[in-house]
């Protein structure tokens, strides 16, 4: 049982819970993901930690709203117990100092990038980041990305925002100006994907975080296996941060959409649910 | 291991009241007896829902049946017990009526008699060497059934035998999963005297007996009550908490404890590595029996999300296998199938397993081979391309080797695919301990004798010592490694040491 301290919408479906764990606040570092479980129908799903207070005994989650299980813990309240949490899981990114680093987030990927914007700044690194989102009211975290980054470049789709344009488009633009020695790219997989493709064109090493689907996260059911470099691997223990210009893309937008149909119909059961409430 | 040495278990067999059941029935009466058959539900009722197979014998029929055992002067069904249970004599409890006492000497050497009677291969262990087996070449004295038989009898009265723990020695112990190895190395450990802490790193407690055995074999409120019996001798129990994760073996030892029991198990499930296995609906086993037996997805009322498969096939021919093709025929599939490269014969599944889901209308398609799958525009797998298969010379385990036969391909209409070709060993605990030695296996290297590892403080059992075996082979460890602990610690604690 880990008990809700702080609640906070950062949008209208992005939602950020400060928990008590303190084994975990202790334990964690960038780029570890916890699995959270709600109720004894709950199911497991993965979430990144995107910050932790180890005096405090907390961490917290940034939760974007799309099915059933992220619409439950958005409705949670301060006080309420979220009965299972459980990590810190998954392999910490590897900090080290390479010169620039570019960083890309787009929508609640931010979220997780954040831990990892903040360690590599530490680290000495060089940190411009290109965060986009549809539009101003979607975009998260940027005064908290602001205070780890040595420029930040924001994108958003209908332009009411920082450049109207992609996230590539911004990260084209840094890429043309100086030497970038890594990038980091966090978000949806179709983002990750193009964000790889450009990269990789420049031959700079990148690095995204996947976001495959799970069940228990401690490698025993296969669920979240992707291809990497033409290996299967288990996202939840061999990763989830990869080397993104091995990871197939396809193959993960294929599997993302295994129980689609499931997915949507238990959403649209539950949403009916709580508006009669 | 046998748990007794002759001595003792001759001297139980001298106790009057042996002698006494001895002497009420002549041998010749007892082998006469047919041996009874446990009742089942109905094949056709059973696999529309999730209802256990056999109903258990009743008291009757378990007095006639134990009635069947001779109470050997060698009784060699123990030799085949890996726990060395005192068969006979929990056998003569039953036929003297006395059904807790049954269960009482169950429960000297197993930890969980209920789940063994159910899930252990007995015509491999105790039931292959029982006298009628190997020297009257008649159908074994029915040790199994008679042991489920006790143990449900015992919980059914709802007070069950705890039993007794030496004086709390202060020493805090850690046993690391909740498997049948976790389990059955807490119960000595609590026994002994120490204070016991389990940590599970999922939110259920039980390992395999939980997530991958289902309900119509093993229900689970039967795994929860040999739990609440340990919480009742004192064993604390802490889920949701990956050690090397959640905490390393460092932070333990910070905390107080001195000594680990490693029961990890087996979780890390193998593909094939054939094209198309990552097209959707094709899983592995361990996925397709977590979803619907830990996180309970066949239910309305659960979140879970699975996929109730009409045309689908189990690739493997063990315990798991079996477990996932019966549990696809009773979510619905119109066809269930079992795709297995060898014969009948070479299957390592449990004989009553294969014979219930004969009787339930799996298909077998023996010496078949998937070489690829093929499917729809969105990725959904819907054909898998089969390869014949023809028995060649044994191989290194006994059986024989499949070979393919060339050209032989040919497809069949799948939507599901349910991998299950077995599990390597969870790698989460020796990613955390660089130190400790493993095999090229990736199992855990132990002396077996104590199941002490390369770290001097560390123990360990089960699957992560064995890759996939039985859950008795598992308690077993358990219990030896309770006892290696036990000896650890003292030797450690002597003074002047
Ligand atoms: C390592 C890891 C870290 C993650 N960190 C975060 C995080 O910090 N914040 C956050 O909001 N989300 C994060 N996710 C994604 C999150 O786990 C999913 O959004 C969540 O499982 C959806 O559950 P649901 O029941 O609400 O929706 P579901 O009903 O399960 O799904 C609803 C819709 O979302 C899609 N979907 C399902 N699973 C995922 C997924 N894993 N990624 C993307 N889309 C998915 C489905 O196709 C479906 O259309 C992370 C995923 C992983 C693997
Ligand atoms: C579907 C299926 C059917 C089977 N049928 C039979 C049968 O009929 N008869 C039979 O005898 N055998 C059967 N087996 C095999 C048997 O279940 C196993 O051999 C046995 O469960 C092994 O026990 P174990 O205690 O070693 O491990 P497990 O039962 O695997 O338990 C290990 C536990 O450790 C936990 N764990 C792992 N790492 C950590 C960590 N770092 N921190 C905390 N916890 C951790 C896991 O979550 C798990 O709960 C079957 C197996 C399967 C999968
Ligand atoms: S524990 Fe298993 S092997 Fe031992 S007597 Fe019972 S059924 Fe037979
Ligand atoms: S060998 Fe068979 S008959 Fe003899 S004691 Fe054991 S169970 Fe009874
Ligand atoms: S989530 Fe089950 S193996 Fe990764």
């Amino acid at each position: 049982m880990s008990r809700i301290v702080t609640k906070e919408f950062l949008s209208e479906n992005v939602v950020k819970l400060e928990l008590e764990a303190p084994l975990i606040a202790k334990k964690r570092k960038a780029g570890h993901f916890v699995i959270v479980k709600i109720g004894k129908e709950g199911e497991r799903i993965p979430l990144t930690i995107s910050q932790a207070n180890p005096d405090k005994g907390t961490i917290t989650l940034i939760i974007q709203r799309v099915g059933v299980t992220s619409h439950k813990l958005s409705m949670m309240n301060e006080g309420d117990e979220v009965t299972d949490l459980v990590g810190p899981l998954g392999h910490a990114t590897k900090i080290e100092n390479v010169g620039t680093v570019l960083c890309a987030g787009g929508g609640v990927g931010i979220a997780p990038l954040l831990p990892i914007v903040e360690a590599m700044h530490d680290a000495g690194n060089r940190i411009i980041t290109v965060l986009a989102a549809r539009n101003r009211e979607l975009l998260i975290l940027e005064k908290e990305i602001r205070a780890h980054s040595d420029e930040v470049i924001i994108m958003t789709d209908d332009g009411s925002y920082g450049t109207k344009g992609l996230v590539t488009n911004g990260m084209e633009e840094v890429i043309n100006r100086e030497k970038v020695n890594l990038a980091i790219t966090i978000g949806p997989a179709i983002m990750m994907k193009f964000t790889s493709m450009l990269t990789k064109k420049y031959s700079i090493p990148t690095i995204a975080s996947l976001n495959s689907i799970m069940v228990d996260g401690t490698g025993m059911c296969g669920a979240c296996r992707v291809s990497v470099g033409g290996k299967t691997k288990f996202v939840c223990v061999d990763g989830p941060e990869f080397d993104a210009h091995e990871v197939d893309f396809d193959e993960l937008l294929m599997r993302l959409g295994a129980y689609k149909e499931q997915e949507i119909e238990a959403y649209s059961r539950y949403l009916e649910v709580i508006k009669n409430r | 291991m046998s748990g007794f040495d002759a001595e003792y278990l001759k001297s139980r067999r001298e106790a009057e009241w042996r002698v006494n059941l001895r002497k009420g029935i002549k041998a010749k009466e007892r082998t006469n007896i047919e041996r009874l058959k446990m009742p089942e539900v109905d094949p056709l009722e059973r696999a529309k829902g999730h209802m256990e197979v056999n109903n258990g014998l009743t008291k009757e029929m378990a007095i006639v049946e134990a009635q069947r055992c001779l109470d050997c002067v060698n009784p060699t069904c123990i030799s085949g017990c890996p726990v060395g249970i005192n068969i006979p004599e929990f056998i003569k409890h039953i036929e003297a009526g006395n059904f807790l006492d049954a269960a009482r000497t169950l429960k000297e050497t197993n930890a969980l008699p209920a789940v063994c009677g159910r899930v252990c291969p007995q015509e491999a262990q105790c039931e292959k060497s029982c006298f009628y087996t190997e020297k009257l070449g008649k159908k074994p004295v029915a040790i199994g059934n008679l042991e489920r038989f006790a143990a449900d009898f015992e919980r059914d009265t709802g007070n069950a035998y705890v039993p007794e723990i030496n004086e709390k020695n202060g020493i805090k112990v850690a046993v690391i999963g909740s498997g049948p190895a976790g389990l059955s190395a807490a119960k000595d450990l609590a026994g002994f005297g120490y204070n016991v802490t389990v940590f599970e790193a999922l939110h259920e407690l039980g390992g395999v007996l939980k997530y991958g055995i289902p309900e119509f074999r093993l229900p689970n409120e039967i795994v929860d009550f040999e739990i609440d019996n340990l919480k009742k001798m004192g064993v604390k129990f802490i889920k949701n908490f990956v050690v090397g994760k959640t905490a390393s073996f460092d932070d333990l030892k910070q905390e107080g404890f001195e000594a680990f029991f490693v029961g990890s198990g087996a979780g890390l499930p193998n593909f094939m590595n054939i094209p198309g296995e990552n097209y959707i609906g094709v899983l592995s086993s361990n996925e397709y029996l977590t979803r619907v037996n830990l996180m309970g997805a066949a239910k309305p009322e659960y979140d879970t999300p699975v996929v109730h498969g009409k045309n689908v096939a189990v690739i493997g021919g063990g315990n798991t296998a079996m477990d996932s093709v019966r549990t696809a025929k009773r979510l619905g599939a119109k066809r269930a199938m079992i795709v297995y490269r060898r014969s009948f014969e070479e299957m390592p599944a449990r004989l009553e397993e294969l014979h219930h889901a004969r009787e339930e209308g799996i298909e077998f398609l023996n010496l078949n081979n998937p070489v690829k799958y093929l499917a729809d525009k969105n990725g959904h797998v819907n054909k898998m391309v089969l390869q014949k298969m023809e028995l060649g010379e044994p191989d290194a385990s006994g059986r024989r080797r499949p070979v393919p036969v060339e050209g032989s391909e040919y497809e069949v209409e799948v939507d599901q695919v349910i991998v299950s070709i077995g599990v390597s060993p969870n790698p989460l605990i020796p990613q955390s301990l660089p130190g400790l030695k493993m095999s090229k296996w990736g199992t855990i290297e132990v002396d077996s004798d104590t199941m002490q590892s390369s770290v001097p403080e560390l123990f360990a059992g089960g699957d992560i010592v064995r890759g996939g075996a039985t859950v008795i082979l598992a308690m077993g460890d358990g219990r030896k490694a309770a006892a290696g602990m036990h000896a650890y610690i003292k030797s450690k604690t002597k003074p002047g040491n």
